[in-house]
């Protein structure tokens, strides 16, 4: 087995024996956290994507993001796409990825990060993901000569908590001139928005593998469920909407998967950040999988009836988390507007060839 | 239960991306020359047929067909973007587009070899147009209510009844006709339908055209008056047509017709807008450009199975679900995107001219060639519930 479906089938195993949705519901505390962690890192999730010369299991992008789909399928609720986010942003720029959860932010567009040449850095992270359970976070940040990835420990940070929808850790991060643990200029290609493009595409991911499940659930139950003495999937009102359901999490997949090509084969080929075709990829995942994750959520409450907004079912498990997902890295309308930008300045001429080019 | 959908990220390989350049060299120099107008919702026929002449003699119609009826077992991704180039130049493809999609893979599979040497060649050069003879006016979605008939006479068929809403029917060669030529059975409402070929030229045949509200008008009531078939002109099985129909669905949904048919809309408004509209018009811009890059990834993907030989139904149904659905929105869209434009852009002519034809026309997008409830039941069939 190549090593990329080994790591996959570890994720696999491990989610369905620490992270499943039912039993993460019936806890009665929080200690399936740590024991959830412990897992990920005795597989190597963390590191998956950090080069073999750092100590890193060293897989590509799309291949990170495949267990994040995994992830996402199973509703994890630590900071594994954060921290194998950051392990592959630090790898890049030739930093090592300490143990445990790590934050990787900038998280949204008005996010901004200095860093001084005398190592000090300053900035304001208005809602990083899982921030206060994180030992430290990677950030890249501006410097006075570019871009600069670096690494800084989060308990110099003044931290307000904030939650998402889905009752997670989105907290406001601020740092007033804290010393890095460690820094190194951003490698080439980098774009002030690398950490989003990335972030868009983890959560494009995320919500795929989330609204992948949400149709197998939805699936399941309303073939199960009797009302008015037979399977309410034999009235066609039922079916056309699993039928919508189906179509939001297959543009989902197609989009998400194809943004995560993108990604792996257009940064090896050396393409930056701001190159159109990558951006493309990655905005439209991340904007099109919103638009997914908000209609398909809304079907799948509809077919679940009352049992489905209980606090019991697993439903908001996922509902609520591809809801939030949308906020993160960049949201619909940003993303939108960013790329409204690159088509309009490239004018009508350029689009066909833009769109046609993969 | 069978959940489980998936889309490769196909990436269209190197050679084929040639093809497509050569594609957009070819249109540039037939726009260039006057030949079409790109941005003109009528284009006469004899423009059509002209045309058709010029990309047989490219080898683009019936490109992925068997060499020995003419083709040139090109792959089906080579026809994927010969398509969608002709689509968005809005090309004069129509002679040839039905009989290259569907109507010529029928015949490969199902027809009689007389009928596969003639007549697959002549579509190859662009000479045969074919018309689809289905729909009746009592049998639409439910086509096994189909009553137009075929009676067996000595050494033939003789049809006798009307067909409806058949595409170019006025000015088709041939159509590939669904009719009636037993009684459905108790077990089966299925049985009992026949598909043959009809040459349009045969006496007894009258096309009534029917009049759109679009202004296209290409459809028609086709009548039957005692018209002879001969045997050899029956497509695949007596009374079986109902098992015959299912993989060429899949090529005919999942394509990029599906989702490009307004795409005109879109680029009139990338010209209207200019390179730095306000930001309420970039985001509605930028949206839409990406709803349409995942359409089309998702298509691609599609292509991608089917040339792989695989029978992707429940996805191509979704693509043409969400494509039809997306291209009828499409130009409602642009409308409200370009609520507050000055109304003097010298663009705005060609703009509204755009939006008013693709407007008129979106209505019969999820209509044609089964309608989105119907294909809803398809994928609902496909995930296992019905
Ligand atoms: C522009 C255009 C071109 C066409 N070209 C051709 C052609 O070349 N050849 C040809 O044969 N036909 C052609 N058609 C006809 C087309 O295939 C039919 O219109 C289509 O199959 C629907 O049939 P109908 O119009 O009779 O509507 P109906 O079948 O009467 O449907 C009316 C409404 O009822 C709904 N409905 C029907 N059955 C069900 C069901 N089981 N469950 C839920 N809802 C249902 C439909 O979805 C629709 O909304 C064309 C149509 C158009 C608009």
């Amino acid at each position: 087995m190549e090593t990329d479906t080994i790591v996959l089938a570890s994720a696999e195993r491990l989610f369905a024996d620490v992270a499943d949705i039912q039993s993460i519901l019936a806890a009665k505390d929080d200690s399936w956290k740590p024991r959830l962690w412990g897992g990920i890192e005795e597989t190597g999730l963390n590191i998956a994507g950090v080069p073999e010369a750092l100590g890193g299991v060293g897989l590509g992008l799309a291949d990170c993001l495949a267990i994040l789909k995994v992830a996402g399928a199973s509703a994890v609720a630590v900071p594994l796409a954060e921290t194998m986010m950051a392990g592959w942003m630090l790898g890049a720029a030739g930093l090592e990825l300490p143990a445990g959860q790590v934050a990787f932010g900038p998280s949204a567009f008005g996010d901004r990060i200095k860093l001084g040449d005398d190592g000090l850095l300053s900035g304001r992270i208005e809602r990083l993901s899982f921030a206060r359970e994180c030992g430290c976070v990677a950030l890249l940040a501006e410097g006075a000569s570019g871009l600069q990835v670096a690494l800084v420990d989060l308990a110099l940070a003044d931290i307000q908590a904030h939650e998402n929808l889905a009752y997670e850790p989105a907290d406001t991060v601020v740092f007033s001139t804290v010393r890095s643990m460690a820094h190194a200029v951003a490698p080439v290609g980098f774009a002030l928005q690398t950490t989003l493009l990335i972030g868009a595409a983890a959560r494009a991911m995320q919500t795929a593998g989330a609204l992948e499940k949400l149709l197998a659930v939805t699936a399941e139950y309303v073939t199960q469920r009797r009302a008015f003495e037979r399977p309410i999937t034999k009235f066609q009102a039922v079916q056309h909407s699993l039928a919508q359901l189906a179509g939001e999490v297959a543009v989902s997949l197609s989009a998400a998967a194809s943004a995560a090509e993108a990604l792996e084969s257009l940064t090896a080929q050396g393409r930056g950040f701001a190159d159109p075709e990558l951006c493309l990829e990655i905005m439209s995942a991340k904007i099109r999988t919103a638009g997914a994750a908000q209609k398909g959520a809304a079907i799948a409450h509809q077919l679940h009836g009352a049992i489905g907004v209980t606090r019991e079912h697993i439903l908001h498990r996922l509902t609520l988390r591809v809801l939030a997902w949308r906020d993160d890295y960049g949201n619909e309308s940003q993303w939108s507007e960013y790329l409204g930008d690159i088509v309009c300045s490239g004018g009508e001429e350029a689009l066909w060839p833009l769109l046609a080019i993969r | 239960m069978q959940t489980a959908l998936e889309f490769q990220p196909l990436r269209l390989p190197e050679p084929v991306q040639h093809l497509r350049a050569e594609v957009r060299d070819f249109l540039q120099s037939e726009i260039a020359a006057g030949t079409f107008d790109p941005d003109a919702p009528f284009t006469d026929w004899a423009v059509h047929k002209a045309f058709a002449k010029k990309v047989a003699a490219r080898g683009w119609i019936g490109m992925t067909w068997p060499r020995s009826y003419g083709g040139q077992e090109r792959s089906f991704l080579d026809r994927y973007v010969v398509n969608e180039e002709m689509l968005i130049a809005n090309a004069p493809n129509e002679v040839y587009f039905t009989a290259d999609r569907q109507s010529g893979p029928t015949l490969i599979k199902f027809a009689s070899e007389r009928i596969k040497s003639e007549v697959l060649p002549k579509i190859i050069a662009g000479e045969a147009c074919f018309c689809i003879g289905m729909s009746e006016p009592n049998s639409g979605s439910d086509l096994f209510a189909a009553k137009c008939r075929a009676s067996q006479t000595d050494g033939g068929w003789k049809i006798n009844g009307s067909k409806i809403w058949t595409t170019n029917a006025h000015r088709s060669d041939y159509m590939i006709g669904l009719f009636r030529t037993s009684a459905p059975t108790a077990e089966n409402r299925r049985h009992g339908l026949t598909s043959f070929l009809v040459d349009m030229k045969a006496p007894g045949i009258t096309c009534n055209r029917i009049d759109q509200m679009s202004g296209i008008n290409d459809f028609n009531e086709v009548v039957f008056d005692d018209v002879l078939l001969p045997d050899d002109q029956v497509i695949g099985e007596v009374d079986g047509a109902w098992k015959q129909a299912t993989t060429e669905l899949a090529y005919e949904r999942s394509g990029p017709e599906r989702f490009l048919e307004t795409f005109i809309a879109l680029r009139q408004l990338v010209k209207v807008a200019g390179p730095s509209p306000d930001p309420q018009l970039k985001r509605a811009i930028g949206r839409l450009v990406a709803d349409v890059h995942a359409l089309r990834r998702m298509s691609v993907s599609v292509a991608g199975m089917l040339e792989a030989g695989r029978e992707p139904v429940a996805e191509a149904a979704i693509v043409k679900d969400l494509g039809t659905i997306w291209e009828q929105e499409l130009p409602q869209r642009v409308r409200e995107a370009t609520a507050f434009l000055p109304r003097d852009a010298e663009a705005y002519a060609d703009f509204e001219t755009a939006l008013h034809f693709t407007m008129r026309f979106a209505p019969k997008l999820t209509i044609q060639g089964g309608t989105t409830e119907i294909l809803r039941g398809v994928i609902a069939r496909g995930l296992g519930l019905r």
